[in-house]
């Protein structure tokens, strides 16, 4: 590894850092972080591959509230750079990324309580009208959350190609590497439970059958299942309006609130 | 001092949005986010003790869906200017217009941006990275960050505009027909993912035999599972997970679970 490799490499993982709180432009998503260091380290093609590998592991890492997922950027950055530098199969970088996710996990955790200093501090500016001051607050607690991953990632770095490190994940038997890229073919079946226990919504399970009949037994390809999904998604706000109206027009009223809820523009709702 | 917000100072809050989670922490989460994003607006409207209490209000608890937060600082600029401008907003209405917008959004925002958008897309994605291509992390990327920005920018601009008078609209059945469209949308891809985007190949042998036309015909586990009915390994799998999580299992311990089983499975000559 050159050394602007190296720098590039503690820039991307500061990033995936900074991505895994913002959660704006998803820089800390496997398939992303992945890629990157694959970029970085000049073997892009293992890069993707690890990444959608990966995707499929933490489909369903979610921020929602205060609930905090197990963390994807650090799980990202330091496998793909095991892997890449370390010549290792794609079932070794699964194997990593779990452990690793979850010392992610409890490293923002950490963080997370840390920078309830930086809150105080803000109050504290706050007093004095200095808003600068409350950017600052902020900038520290981003700053934090981008050396979390940093600083592991340049360790990481400077012993992935050593011979020790090559040795120690060598030394994983292949019984362990094959079965994880096995498992890896369905592990993703958590990450769709996270989803839809999160939805939350035990009466619109119909669709999900629908959805999965129609994949068993059909061709249909993604953009099609999202034309059905809209569709599907149409009649069932149509009903809900019906059920409404039914509601509020009571016994007496009769028909004329359901022709007052026709009126409302659907192409709002969409 | 009768001043007004322009659209310089709009953009400026939408990309102070872009880092409104930055500082999350556990006490206040996004507080002191929210507070940096609606800077430029209470640094222009006013000053000395005034600037410094509206900093504090704006440092109160804050959560919500990211990129929905954006209405709700729109909704706050508008109704600081017309507080600037000598309209009576008590600083009690002020913030709950802001705890009563959060819940609903967060209802909201979750479902369409964390339960369908971003793992339809993050699938679509992985299973052409698995190809190889670049492709696959590009459509993710570009996608989710396009719409991202997009609702940002016009959660900004549209809240501004609207005021108070979105807080309206978005009680009641509108906000139910976005949450429930979206849920439905998200669920039928779901379905459809967990029978396409998973691998379960079981080539246990279950019997083997040469039949009348000289024919060698292996019957496998996989076989028969196929001609009842595809993908119901998966389908199991996923109602199994679901019942974990609810029961408060670790997601980490699931996953590592079904690598056992996986390790196990390969072992024995279950999976391939």
């Amino acid at each position: 590894m050159t050394s602007l490799q190296f720098i590039l490499l503690i820039v991307v993982a500061a990033i995936a850092g900074m991505g895994s709180v913002l959660d704006e432009c998803q820089f800390h998503r496997p398939l992303v972080a992945c890629t990157l260091v694959g970029l970085v380290l000049g073997d892009v093609t293992t890069g993707i591959i690890l990444g959608g590998t990966l995707e499929m592991l933490a489909l369903g890492w979610m921020n929602v509230g205060a609930a905090m997922a197990p963390d994807a950027a650090l799980a990202s950055v330091i496998s793909a750079i095991l892997v890449i530098v370390g010549h290792q199969s794609i079932g070794a970088g699964i194997a990593l990324a779990v452990p690793l996710a979850a010392a992610g996990q409890v490293l923002t955790i950490f963080v997370r309580t840390i920078t309830v200093f930086f809150q105080h501090l803000a109050d504290k500016f706050a007093a004095k009208g200095n808003g600068f001051g409350i950017e600052m607050c902020h900038l520290g607690g981003l700053l934090l959350q981008a050396l979390r991953v940093a600083v592991p990632a340049a360790a990481v770095a400077a012993v992935a190609g050593t011979d020790t490190v090559s040795a120690m994940l060598d030394s994983i038997p292949e019984v362990i590497t094959r079965g994880l890229q096995v498992s890896g073919g369905f592990i993703v079946v958590v990450g769709y439970a996270m989803v839809i226990n999160m939805m939350n919504a035990k009466s619109l399970m119909p669709y999900f059958f629908l959805g999965f009949l129609v994949a068993v037994f059909t061709n249909v390809n993604l953009i099609g299942f999202g034309a059905i999904g809209l569709i599907c998604a149409y009649f069932h706000i149509k009903g809900l309006q019906r059920d409404i109206a039914a509601q509020n027009a009571g016994p007496a009223a009769g028909g004329s609130t359901g022709n007052a809820l026709d009126d409302i523009d659907d192409s709002d709702l969409m | 001092m009768a001043t007004t917000l322009n659209k310089k100072d709009l953009i400026n809050i939408f990309i102070r949005s872009n880092f409104l989670l930055g500082s999350f922490n556990f006490e206040r989460m996004q507080a002191i986010g929210f507070c940096v994003s609606l800077l430029p607006a209470l640094r222009k409207l006013y000053k000395g003790e005034e600037l410094a209490a509206s900093m504090k209000r704006h440092l109160e608890f804050f959560n919500t869906q990211p990129f929905l937060a954006t209405p709700i600082m729109g909704i706050t600029a508008a109704m600081e200017e017309k507080k600037a401008n000598g309209v009576d907003i008590s600083e009690a209405t002020l913030s709950g217009v802001k705890v009563g917008l959060m819940g609903p959004l967060a209802g909201v925002g979750d479902p369409i941006f964390w339960g369908t958008l971003r793992p339809v897309l993050a699938a679509l994605g992985a299973g052409i990275a698995l190809t190889g291509s670049i492709a696959g992390p590009l459509i993710f990327f570009l996608v989710f960050n396009a719409i991202r920005l997009a609702t940002n920018w016009y959660g900004v601009m549209y809240g501004y505009e609207k005021g108070t008078e979105l807080v309206s609209e978005m009680d009641g059945n509108k906000m139910r027909f976005l949450t429930e469209g979206s849920s439905v949308l998200g669920l039928l891809v779901m379905g459809a993912l967990v029978a396409k985007w998973t691998t379960v190949n079981m080539p246990l042998v279950l019997s083997e035999y040469t039949n009348s036309q000289g024919e060698h015909v292996v019957t496998t586990l996989q076989t028969i599972l196929d001609s009842l009915m595809p993908g119901i390994v998966p389908l199991l799998m996923t109602f199994a997970c679901m019942y974990l999580l609810k029961k408060g299992v670790n997601p980490l311990l699931i996953i590592l679970g079904l690598f056992a089983i996986g390790i196990l499975g390969y072992w024995i000559g279950l999976f391939a």
